[in-house]
This record gives structure tokens, C-alpha cells and sequence, in this order.
């Protein structure tokens, strides 16, 4: 199964209330994936010299002051670091390929979820209602954001295997359903340098599609050329800093439903998980067309 | 549990739905209760499931999946959405939905009547085995999926892969037909279907003429195996 959630307030003025609308869409679907779970948040943009890192450690007793100041130290840079238990949001001017060779480096070395200067990555094993209020998903602020319940089917549980996967910068996706040939897809990418952290066939999803778009296609033009390379079932929502876009597979096996108001545009597997949404009565609602790529930007 | 304008309401705000489906099959009759309002229902799934009463139930809002399955001689009204499987199996009754339906409505369905007022998603009516349903919208990708008898009816357009593999069961198409599925073809409309149609028209409260209609029925040639045909259908 899985469930898949996706929010986006409209008038930048409720983008402190995007965790309090979007927090009960979350926990509803935490039956359709009780194993495990997670949330990307896309807030305002850090400075141009700045970038935001999410990192993750298994060990919730872990020293985030020490890990702090040997990053400090070391790199010889600056950086705010906010953790939560496990978590840790990171914002410096340090280079992603400088810090990914300082984190490599580490000793327990955590792990990078997301790179950018919106995204705010959060994911773990648990249930999902448990891992909303482990890293307090009612009290997230932004513009829009991607949620996702896991019920794995084609490979391990563990923090890594959930979802949301991350590629390049400010650039994620979720994804209900299964694809039958994220094999093909891994060598192809790997040929051309690309790594993978996971066997998730939902990872090889998220590469190819930011893969297409560092050679120059527009997201809405990787996921066509992606309707002839990915084979199976899905129902993906993808996120960028000023764009939020879901689509479904040309069977349309795995539901969605979206409801937009002037004020929002919601998204989830179910509409049960809509429901308590102010407006929602008179809102558009529809369920998305197959292969028809719905995008909403800021 | 209060009683409104002769109708019992049950609020599922306050009730659970095993609450509201335990009380339904229980002696209605018995108890002279012939309506029922179900309020709240805020997208909750296996609401008035496995209905066995001669009851009118109203369901004031969007519900979820399985609404109404099983269901016999009950008269079922969904006053909004209903998400997948809507009235699956229904053996006898109405089951009607003042909005859209989401994915296999009526899915394997016996017997009864089904009405979706606005468009059902994909597999309407898939491997239906009796029922009748009518369609005031379009209908999605491989609807009538194995139909093995009933009529669907859809006012609007039909998807792609339209009766794909169809058996015995029969389809109305008033607007666009975007492809048909294996061994189903369009035939020529008789005075016996456009008598079907006006009736099953005139029993959703939906207004068209019968002679918009094409008909879409079974070229039966994937009856027997031919194993000279090399999956060519």
C-alpha cells in the first residue's frame, strides 16, 4: 500500500500554519504505511551563499553539540545547527561535495537526507502517527511540503528505505506503487556516475527524474520522457522549491485525490485524509487522470 | 441516535462505523424504521455495507471506499464522492452517488441498480455479473473490464480499452468512445436496447434521448481458445 500526502498554501501569509493543516492529512494516513514514515518541508530560500542540510543518525542519544563543533572546527566554517532527537538541520556556506567529504569522515557518520535551500528532510522507522509527533510535524512552517506512510513490499525497512528520496538540490518525490524495472534504471544511471544509497526501486525514480532535469528538461519533461522509461505502478508527488507536481502511472492503479481551494492545494491517497480541511466543502475536488501531470507552482 | 423528519440519524462525528453497520443490519423492520441519515461521514471507508433491509439510507457527504457493498434491496444515496469500489458485489437495491465515483464502482456486481451522477473513475463496472449502471458522466480506462452480464450505461465519454474482454454484459455509450478493448465491438442499436436505455434513464433521473446511445457488445471471439490467433485479439 503506502500513502502519500502532499500540501501547498497559496498566500504565503498561512505558511505558519502549513504543519497544523497538514499534520491530521499525515497521521489518517498512517494505516495505509505503518512501517515507517517521513516529511520534506519547503520554506523561504536561505541566502544564495547558504545551503540547508538535513541529517539523520540511527542513535537518538547522539552528540549534535560535539558533532557542531568538530564541524567547526574542522571545516573551518560556520553553521546553525538545529537537531531533533535523531535529526539535525544544518545551514552553512559550505559546499555540498566539501561537506559531503567532511561527513564522510565522521565517526558515527550521519547520514545526508537532503540538500538545498528550502528542503527540510525528516524520516524514520515507526509509526508514522509516532514519527509526526517525534519530530513534531504539526509545528513545521512553509510554503509546501511532501508526506509519505510506508508499507515496504520490495525491499528493507529501515530509515533510509523511507521515504521522501532526495536527488541534487531541493528536489524530492514520494511515490505509491512499485516499479518493475528500477534495476534497468540503477545501471543506467550508474554508467553515467550517478550513486545510489538504497536498492529502493522509488530511489531510482527520483535520480532518473532529477537526472533528466540536470540535462536540461523541466520536470514536466522528465516525467514524459519517464513515461516510456519507468515501468509499473505509481502515484508520485514531487516537490522542487517553487513547484509541487503529482502523477499517476497509465493504469492509475494507486489513488490519489486532490482538493484546491484559492487558499490551498491539498493531495493524498484518500480523501479521508482531506476531510478535516477548512473549505474543503466547496473545494475542487478530482482525482488525477493517468499519465497527466499536474503541477502547482509558488 | 436522533430521529429527524421520520428519519433515524446517526452521526458519525459521535459513532463509529462498525457502530452505524451494526445497527443497519439489525431489525429495521421490525422497529419501523424505513430511513436513515448518516451524517459526517468525512471519507470514511465500509459505510452501509452488507445491507439486507427494505430501508432508504442517505449518506450527507463524501465517503470512502466499499460504500455500499453487498448490498440487497436497500436504496442507497451517497450526497457526495464516494472513493473506490462503490457498491461492489451489490446483489439487489439502488445505490445511488450525487457526485463522482472513484475506481471499480459496481464492481462484480449482481444485480440492482447503480447511479453515479457525475463521472466513475476507471474498471466501472468491472467483471459485472447482472447489475445495471448508469453513468450521468464519462467513465475511466477498461471499464466493463470481463462484464459478464447487466447494462452499463454512460451518458458521457468512455475511456480507452472500453469492455475489454467482454462477455455477455452490454454498454451504452452516448458521448466519445476513446478506444475499445479486446473483442468488443460497436453494434447497431435495436428498439429492444433503445427501450432498455429509456428505461434505465428514466430510473436514474437522468434525461437524454435513447437514440444518442451506441451500443457495445462482445464479438465473442475470444469464447474459444484459437491457438492459431497467437494472442493476436
Amino acid at each position: 500500500m503506502c500513502g502519500i500526502i502532499g500540501l501547498l498554501v497559496k498566500d504565503a501569509g498561512s505558511r505558519d500554519s502549513l504543519g497544523t493543516l497538514m499534520a491530521p492529512m499525515f497521521d489518517c494516513m498512517a494505516e495505509r504505511g505503518p512501517d515507517s514514515a517521513g516529511l520534506a518541508v519547503f520554506g523561504a530560500p536561505v541566502d544564495g551563499s547558504l545551503r540547508r542540510y538535513s541529517l539523520f543518525v540511527g542513535d537518538r542519544g547522539y552528540d549534535w553539540p560535539a558533532f557542531h563543533d568538530a564541524f567547526k572546527e574542522q571545516t573551518g566554517f560556520d553553521g546553525d545547527l538545529r537537531p531533533t532527537e535523531n535529526h539535525a538541520v544544518l545551514v552553512s556556506a559550505i559546499e555540498p561535495p566539501r561537506f559531503r567529504q567532511w561527513l564522510a569522515e565522521c565517526d558515527p557518520a550521519p547520514h545526508l537526507l537532503s540538500v538545498g535551500r528550502a528542503i527540510d528532510v525528516y524520516k524514520d522507522e515507526g509509526f508514522p502517527t509516532e514519527v509526526a509527533r517525534r519530530y513534531h510535524f504539526a509545528e513545521m512552517q512553509g510554503s509546501h511540503c511532501v508526506g509519505h506512510t510506508r508499507m515496504a513490499t520490495e525491499s528493507a525497512v529501515s530509515p533510509a528505505h523511507a521515504h521522501p528520496f532526495t536527488a541534487g538540490e531541493d528536489f524530492c518525490l514520494v511515490h505509491n506503487g512499485s516499479l518493475s524495472n528500477p534495476y534497468m534504471l540503477r545501471r543506467k544511471l550508474e554508467a553515467e556516475g550517478l550513486c545510489f544509497e538504497t536498492d529502493n526501486d522509488s530511489e531510482a525514480a527520483c535520480r532518473y527524474l532529477e537526472w533528466k532535469m540536470r540535462q536540461g528538461e523541466s520536470l514536466d519533461e522528465a516525467i514524459e520522457t519517464g513515461f516510456a522509461e519507468l515501468d509499473g505502478f505509481y502515484t508520485l508527488l514531487i516537490a522542487t522549491a517553487d513547484q509541487l507536481t503529482l502523477v499517476r502511472d497509465a493504469f492509475a492503479c494507486k489513488p490519489a485525490v486532490v482538493a484546491e481551494t484559492d487558499a490551498y492545494v491539498a493531495i493524498s491517497s484518500e480523501f479521508r485524509s482531506l476531510a478535516h480541511l477548512p473549505g474543503v466543502a466547496d473545494a475542487n475536488i478530482f482525482e488525477p487522470l493517468p499519465e497527466e501531470i499536474y503541477s502547482w507552482r509558488l | 441516535m436522533a430521529v429527524v423528519n421520520s428519519a433515524v440519524q446517526l452521526d458519525l462525528a459521535k459513532k463509529s462505523v462498525r457502530e452505524l453497520n451494526q445497527f443497519l443490519h439489525g431489525d429495521l423492520a421490525g422497529r419501523g424504521i424505513q430511513r436513515v441519515e448518516v451524517l459526517n461521514p468525512g471519507g470514511v471507508h465500509n459505510l452501509a455495507v452488507g445491507l439486507d433491509a427494505d430501508v432508504d439510507v442517505d449518506i450527507r457527504g463524501h465517503a470512502g471506499y466499499f460504500i455500499a457493498g453487498m448490498n440487497k434491496q436497500a436504496r442507497v444515496t451517497v450526497h457526495g464522492n464516494v472513493g473506490w469500489s462503490v457498491a461492489e458485489n451489490i446483489m439487489s437495491g439502488v445505490v445511488r452517488v450525487r457526485g463522482n465515483a472513484s475506481e471499480c464502482a459496481a464492481a462484480s456486481g449482481h444485480g440492482g441498480l447503480v447511479v453515479i451522477a457525475g463521472d466513475a473513475s476507471s474498471r466501472c463496472g468491472i467483471s459485472m455479473k447482472g447489475c445495471d449502471i448508469v453513468v450521468g458522466g464519462s467513465v475511466g480506462h477498461v471499464s466493463a473490464f470481463m462484464a459478464q452480464a447487466g447494462r452499463l450505461v454512460v451518458c458521457g465519454d468512455a475511456g480507452t480499452g472500453l469492455g475489454d474482454s467482454l462477455y455477455e454484459a452490454v454498454i451504452y455509450v452516448r458521448g466519445k468512445i476513446r478506444s475499445l478493448g479486446a473483442d468488443a465491438r460497436e453494434e447497431p442499436m435495436t428498439d429492444a436496447d433503445r427501450a432498455v436505455v429509456s428505461r434505465l434513464l428514466d430510473q436514474a433521473g437522468i434525461n437524454h434521448a435513447a437514440s444518442e446511445f451506441k451500443r457495445v457488445a462482445s464479438a465473442r471471439a475470444l469464447y474459444h481458445w484459437n491457438s492459431d490467433a497467437h494472442q493476436a485479439y
